[in-house]
C-alpha cells in the first residue's frame, strides 16, 4: 500500500510544491491555514489539476503530467472527507450512501451494503433522516459511510474535526482512530491542530507557504522539530534567534543567556525553542538557569501560565512557563532552568536567518 | 370580443417556454461549467444580449436571419417548404429569442449557487457527470430554475416588438394579445383593449405570484430539518 505524490501548482499568492510518499498508516499534513495543504488533497482526489507532477496510488498512475495521464476523480478510487462533509442536503442518509453505490447494479446487494454500513457507523434509525436533522458527529459518520461505500484505496481527510464543537472532538477522534486502524488502505489527513496530528498520525509532513519543511515520525518530530516552522506548528511557545558559540553551547541574546545544549549543534543554527512546560524551578547558579522577573500570570482551568523575563538581561520577547496547578505554590520560583536535552535546536527552512544571516 | 389573440398568445407562450426552458438550462449548464473566464464572459454577453437590446432590434436581427430573401430563410423555404417570417412559428421564434436570456440567467445563477464541494464530493464517490447534474445540481437549483421559467413565460407572453418585426400583425394568425391591444387602441376601440389588458394583467400577476411562491417554497429537507 503506498501513495506517491509529487506536485507543483501555482496558487494566487504562492506556488505549491510538495512531494511525499505514504507507507502503511496515516500521514498527517500539518500547516497553518492557507499553506496549500487542502489543495494538496484536492489534487490527489482529482478535483483540482496540478500544473505538473505525478501521483501514483498502489502502482496505479492517477496523474502524470509528463505522460499526459489525468484520471477523472470517479476513476481514482480515492475517498475524500470534506471539511464540511459535503452531504447532499436533499437526500436522506440512505440515499446519500446509495449515491456511492452506482457501480452495484444488483438492488438487493446494494441494500445489503447500505444496511451493513449503517450498522458499522451506528446510524440505525437515522436512515430516513436528512443531513440537516443530524448532529455534527452523525454527519461525519454518514460522510465516512458514503466514502467507504465506494471502496476507496486511499482516504483523504480534510480538517475532519474543524466543523465540530470542542466537546465532541475528542470522542470523534477516538472513533476515527478506530476506523483508520481497521482500514486497509493509506490515509492522508490535513490539519492545523497539533493535538489531532499527534493523536491520529503516525507520520507527519509539516508545510509552510506551499513547501514541505519537515517530515518524519510524529513522536520524533515533536521531540526534535528541527526547523523553526515545525517547532512553531508543534506548539513550541518560546522561540528566539540564537547562534552557535561552541560544540555544546549556544548564545541567545534576546533572552540574555547562554545555554548548554546536547551536541551536535548545527552550524546553520538559527533559533532555539523551549516548550513552556520544560522550565523547572532551580537554585541560583544551576545549569541553564535564569533569574525570573514575572511580567504576567494567566490562569487556565488546570494550569498556570507565567509570562517572565530574564532579570539579568535580554531585550527579546518574554517567555512562557506553564505548570500544572497540582504543583501549586511553585509559581513564585526565583530561578528557572531548562535541561540541555529540552532545548530545541532549530534551523530555518526559509531565509529568516536568525543571527547568522 | 375576438378570442383568437388569446388563443394565439397562449399557444405561443406555451410552446416557447417549452423550448426556452431546455435551451436556457442547457446554455446555463454549459456556461456555468466553463473554466476559461474570458470566453465565459464573452459568451455570457452574447446570450444575454436579447434581454438588453430593444425588442425591435432583436426582431430586426431575426428578420435579417430568417427573412424570405436571406440564406437561412430561403433554405427553409426551398428544402422544407416552410416560410418562417410572418407565420405563427415566427411568434414563437420571437418569444423564444426574447425570453431566453431570462431563463438562462436565472438557471445559471441557481447552478452557481450550488455548493461546489457537493459536486466535487459526488465526483469522488464515482457519480457520472450526468447523474451529478440530474440528482445533485438540478434538485438543489430547482427553486431558482423554476422561478426563471415563470419569468421567461411571462416575458414570452408579453412579447411585442420582436413579434411585430418578424411575425407581423396578421389577425387570426400572428396577432397575439399585446398586438391586439395595440391594434384596438390604434383603431380607437378602447373598450376592446380593456378586455385584453385585463387578461394580460391577470396572467402576469399570477405569474409573479407563482414565482414568489417557488422562490420562497421551503424544500422538504429544509422544512423538516430541525437544526441549522
Amino acid at each position: 500500500m503506498s501513495l506517491e505524490v509529487r506536485i507543483r501548482r501555482t496558487l494566487r499568492d504562492f506556488s505549491l510544491e510538495t512531494a511525499f510518499t505514504t507507507s502503511d498508516g496515516v500521514l498527517g499534513i500539518l500547516g497553518a491555514s492557507g499553506c496549500g495543504k487542502s489543495m494538496t488533497l484536492r489534487c490527489i482526489a482529482g478535483v483540482e489539476t496540478p500544473d505538473e507532477g505525478r501521483i501514483v496510488l498502489n502502482g496505479r498512475v492517477l496523474f502524470d503530467s509528463a505522460a499526459g495521464v489525468n484520471l477523472p476523480p470517479r476513476q481514482r478510487r480515492v475517498g475524500y472527507l470534506f471539511q464540511s462533509y459535503a452531504l447532499f442536503p436533499h437526500m436522506t442518509v440512505e440515499e446519500n450512501i446509495a449515491c456511492a453505490l452506482g457501480w452495484e447494479k444488483d438492488r438487493k446487494k446494494r441494500a445489503g451494503t447500505i444496511a451493513s454500513l449503517v450498522g458499522r457507523f451506528r446510524l440505525e434509525g437515522l436512515e430516513k433522516r436528512y443531513p440537516g436533522q443530524l448532529s455534527g458527529g452523525q454527519q461525519q459518520r454518514v460522510a465516512l459511510a458514503r466514502i467507504l461505500a465506494y471502496e476507496p484505496e486511499a482516504l483523504l481527510l480534510d480538517e475532519p474535526f474543524s466543523a465540530l464543537d470542542a466537546h465532541l472532538k475528542e470522542k470523534l477522534q477516538l472513533e476515527l482512530l478506530e476506523l483508520l486502524r481497521g482500514y486497509a488502505g493509506d490515509a492522508v489527513m490535513v490539519t492545523h491542530s497539533r493535538d489531532e496530528a499527534y493523536r491520529l498520525c503516525g507520520r507527519l509532513l509539516i508545510m509552510e507557504h506551499g513547501r514541505p519543511v519537515s517530515e518524519g515520525d510524529t513522536h520524533e518530530l515533536f521531540r526534535n522539530p528541527g526547523t523553526l516552522t515545525a517547532a512553531r506548528l508543534t506548539g513550541c511557545k518560546n522561540l528566539c534567534p540564537a547562534r552557535k558559540i561552541g560544540e555544546d553551547l549556544v548564545e541567545v541574546p534576546g533572552w540574555g543567556v547562554r545555554f548548554k545544549v546536547v551536541p551536535p549543534v548545527p552550524d546553520d543554527l538559527a533559533y532555539v525553542g523551549i516548550r513552556a512546560h520544560d522550565f523547572h524551578p532551580a537554585r541560583p547558579g544551576a545549569e541553564n538557569a535564569m533569574r525570573v522577573e514575572v511580567c504576567e500570570r494567566v490562569e487556565s482551568p488546570f494550569e498556570w501560565y507565567i509570562l517572565f523575563r530574564n532579570a539579568d538581561g535580554g531585550e527579546g520577547e518574554a517567555l512562557w512557563w506553564k505548570f500544572s496547578k497540582q504543583l501549586a505554590g511553585k509559581g513564585d520560583a526565583e530561578y528557572l532552568s531548562v535541561a540541555p536535552e529540552s532545548i530545541l535546536l532549530l534551523r530555518d527552512a526559509f531565509g529568516e536567518h536568525g543571527l547568522n544571516g | 370580443m375576438d378570442l383568437s389573440p388569446i388563443l394565439i398568445s397562449m399557444k405561443t407562450a406555451a410552446l416557447s417556454i417549452f423550448i426556452t426552458f431546455f435551451l436556457g438550462v442547457f446554455a446555463a449548464r454549459l456556461v456555468a461549467g466553463m473554466r476559461r473566464e474570458h470566453l465565459k464572459m464573452v459568451l455570457d454577453g452574447i446570450l444575454t444580449l436579447p434581454l438588453v437590446l430593444p425588442p425591435t432590434v432583436a426582431g430586426f436581427f431575426l428578420l435579417y436571419i430568417f427573412g424570405v430573401k436571406r440564406p437561412i430563410g430561403r433554405f427553409f423555404i426551398e428544402y422544407f417548404s416552410v416560410k418562417i417570417a410572418f407565420s405563427w412559428g415566427a411568434t414563437v421564434l420571437a418569444a423564444v429569442a426574447v425570453s431566453f436570456p431570462l431563463m438562462y440567467r436565472s438557471a445559471r445563477g441557481a447552478f452557481e449557487q450550488v455548493d461546489q464541494d457537493l459536486v466535487c464530493a459526488a465526483r469522488t464517490i464515482g457519480m457520472s457527470e450526468r447523474a451529478i447534474f440530474w440528482r445533485v445540481v438540478m434538485p438543489l437549483a430547482a427553486p431558482g430554475v423554476a422561478s426563471g421559467g415563470v419569468l421567461a413565460f411571462a416575458r414570452g407572453l408579453g412579447e411585442f416588438g420582436a413579434t411585430a418585426m418578424i411575425a407581423g400583425n396578421i389577425a387570426g394568425k400572428t396577432r397575439t394579445l399585446p398586438l391586439a391591444i395595440y391594434s384596438a387602441v390604434a383603431a380607437g376601440d378602447m373598450a376592446g383593449a380593456y378586455d385584453y389588458v385585463a387578461i394580460i394583467v391577470m396572467i402576469s400577476l399570477l405569474a409573479v405570484i407563482s414565482m414568489n411562491w417557488f422562490a420562497s417554497r421551503e424544500s422538504r429537507y429544509r422544512r423538516k430539518g430541525a437544526k441549522r
